[in-house]
């Protein structure tokens, strides 16, 4: 029998995880839909902001908010510098090409980690104040699980009310349904890029970083999770942030039913869930049908 | 003098290109003399080096794999990152038939490998093929984690992740026994697969079936235009791709003696695409560099310095997506018809 406390671990710990997932993944999404581009080392991004971030709290002390906005600036910059340099380059290639250069950036990313930092996993040192048991009511659980669920909520609106309400938003939603009709009335696609492309690798950043507590963090990060990221792009439909998010909670919670009721194995059925899903709708659970 | 011949010079070179235009045509699957090279050496490679037959057998299945691939990705344009599903299908065939004693006599082993492989290819590729992009890469990247889950959930039959170990495999044509200490019937019996599936390959890309293939990757609304079966075209091509990759995977156990989950993996998938792609997809001949290059420098680089082997392949693969679109042999190309103009010009 299934106690009340199961439950409440199975629910909360997935959404807590899917949480993270979402995190990480909509940048990802959003400039998956602008440009089209597979962006496959989206996740050395989210590596390299959480070892900011963690690196920030164990060896310089600085608190829990200050890192995460240090991993967001640094990160931020850092996709700024490779999105001018060389993806940009890579805009009209050809799937193959893109997929060959980002797992390349990957592999850099991975071997410069085990060089600079080393090839163990770091582990984030919670504030006190997000390490204890929360009284919710109906059940007690992990306090850091329930501030992951409300950071990711006060995400998502902020993040839906940009989409929705600023001109920026308007543009981005513009750009993920015709790219052409958009360049042709004005809109300038490529700085739109790059802003969303920076925007984008801080908040993989702050995924990694706040994750870092249960998916862990070490140089393999980057490879590890890559096709859980995907996994939730596509189910949830190239530049959609709702769906990324409905797709990310979805699969954080199976992910915990699974492992509940079978250790062994369960991930088979997230496989084919996505398989399924793909086929009856390519372009993802909210996303835009293609043209 | 110069200014006399400065006309003439263009128009001369314009009419050669076109008359190789026509004669590229009608005589592209003519062979040629450098087409023997990677055999003599392959043989030479044999009596050369006879300590290293165990990584010349890696890399001949290596070669084959990435042929296989070749003709979904390079002349069908079926991007996929799932190929592995194929070779870990024949290669489980393969380990399965002889670990339970049931059958182990390798030819026809491969033959029953690149069945199921075939079969799994048919029946995803009648299901998958319909999408295109990401999508499709997700899809067959999904179908991988898929088989590479069931063969491990089902570890009583399949070993799970430790695989069958020491297989027993039948001599070839009952005479050539494999062992297990000294590489040379694993190295010329592999040698000999890849030549009759090179052969098979050959003829089939320079078939009318292959230049639809070519037709489809280079512009699918024209060939829907000119009435082309475009899916059952590549539902054809990917069927017999996935057969020659469960051949490779097949060749692999019977080589190696064993079967693990590694058959199946992201990595092998990641890795044939690497190869592929340095080599130079779309020709016949970029899986033979691209293996033999990628496959030496892991062997002598990778298990002395495995953060600088990865980072300087990280490096290499950024470079050839940059700078050498067409992997390695494209850049030949590049380089030779850079110095014809040279010539040409004065």
């Amino acid at each position: 029998m299934t106690s009340a406390a199961d439950i409440a671990n199975m629910v909360l710990g997935g959404l807590s995880a899917g949480t993270v997932l979402f995190i990480v993944s909509v940048g990802l999404s959003v400039t998956m839909g602008l440009m089209g581009f597979v962006n496959l080392a989206h996740g050395s991004f989210a590596m390299f902001g959480g070892y900011v971030i963690v690196l920030a709290m164990n060896r310089a002390h600085v608190d829990l908010p200050a890192a995460l906005a240090l991993g967001f600036v640094a990160t931020a910059a850092l996709s700024v510098i490779f999105e001018r340099s060389l993806y940009r380059r890579l805009y009209r290639a050809g799937e193959l090409d893109q997929v060959l250069f980002t797992i390349g950036l990957i592999f850099i990313f991975i071997a410069t980690t085990i060089l600079v930092v080393g090839p163990e996993g770091q582990t984030l040192q919670l504030p006190a104040a997000l390490n204890g048991q929360l009284n919710l009511g109906f059940v007690q659980y992990r306090t850091y699980s329930v501030f992951l669920i409300a950071v990711g909520a006060v995400i998502v609106l902020g993040i839906w009310l940009v989409f929705e309400r600023t001109r920026i938003g308007a543009q981005i939603r513009a750009t993920v349904d015709n790219r052409r009709m958009a360049e042709s009335l004005g809109i300038n696609v490529d700085r739109l890029f790059t802003i969303t492309f920076a925007f984008g690798s801080g908040m993989a950043a702050l995924g990694g970083g706040l994750g870092a507590e249960f998916l862990g963090l070490d140089p393999q990060y980057a490879l590890k999770y890559l096709v859980y990221f995907l996994i939730v792009v596509s189910v949830g439909g190239l530049g959609s942030v709702l769906g990324v998010y409905l797709a990310s909670l979805i699969l954080g919670v199976l992910n915990f039913v699974l492992t509940f009721y079978l250790p062994k194995g369960g991930t088979i059925f997230i496989y084919a869930l996505t398989i399924l899903i793909l086929l009856v709708r390519p372009q993802g659970l909210l996303g835009r049908k293609e043209p | 003098m110069t200014d006399a011949a400065s006309p003439a010079g263009p128009a001369r070179v314009c009419e050669r290109s076109e008359d190789a235009g026509v004669h590229g045509l009608t005589r592209r699957h003519h062979l040629r003399w450098w087409e023997a090279l990677p055999w003599l050496i392959a043989i030479a490679y044999y009596f050369a080096f006879p300590d290293y037959l165990s990584f010349g057998a890696d890399l001949l299945v290596s070669i084959l794999f990435a042929l296989s691939l070749d003709l979904a990705l390079g002349y069908a344009g079926i991007v996929t990152l799932g190929h592995a599903a194929f070779f870990g299908t024949g290669a489980y065939t393969v380990g399965m038939l002889a670990y339970y004693g049931v059958w182990n006599e390798p030819i026809t082993s491969l033959a029953l490998g690149a069945l199921a492989a075939a079969a799994v290819g048919l029946l995803s590729g009648i299901v998958l093929l319909r999408t295109a992009g990401l999508t499709l890469l997700m899809l067959t990247l999904c179908t991988m984690a898929l088989l590479e889950q069931a063969a491990n959930m089902a570890h009583a039959v399949t070993g799970g992740f430790d695989g069958l170990p020491s297989l027993t495999i039948g001599p070839v044509f009952g005479l050539f026994a494999f062992n297990p200490l000294y590489y040379d019937t694993q190295y010329l019996y592999s040698l000999g697969v890849l030549f009759l599936c090179f052969v098979f390959m050959r003829t089939l890309v320079y078939s009318p079936f292959g230049e639809s293939l070519t037709g489809i990757r280079e512009n699918v609304l024209r060939m829907h235009a000119v009435g082309a079966p475009v899916r059952r075209r590549l539902i054809v091509c990917y069927c017999i791709s996935a057969a020659l990759a469960g051949i490779a995977g097949g060749l692999w156990a019977q080589t190696n003696a064993y079967v693990n989950l590694s058959a199946l993996g992201l990595d092998r998938a990641a890795t044939v695409l690497i190869i592929l792609i340095l080599g130079g997809y779309g020709r016949l001949y970029g899986a033979f560099v691209g293996a033999a290059v990628y496959l030496a420098l892991e062997h002598f680089l990778a298990q002395l310095y495995p953060t600088a082997w990865q980072l300087g392949l990280g490096l290499l693969l950024v470079a050839v997506a940059l700078f050498a679109r067409n992997g390695m042999l494209g850049l030949g190309d590049m380089l030779r018809r850079r110095l014809k103009l040279r010539q040409a010009k004065p």
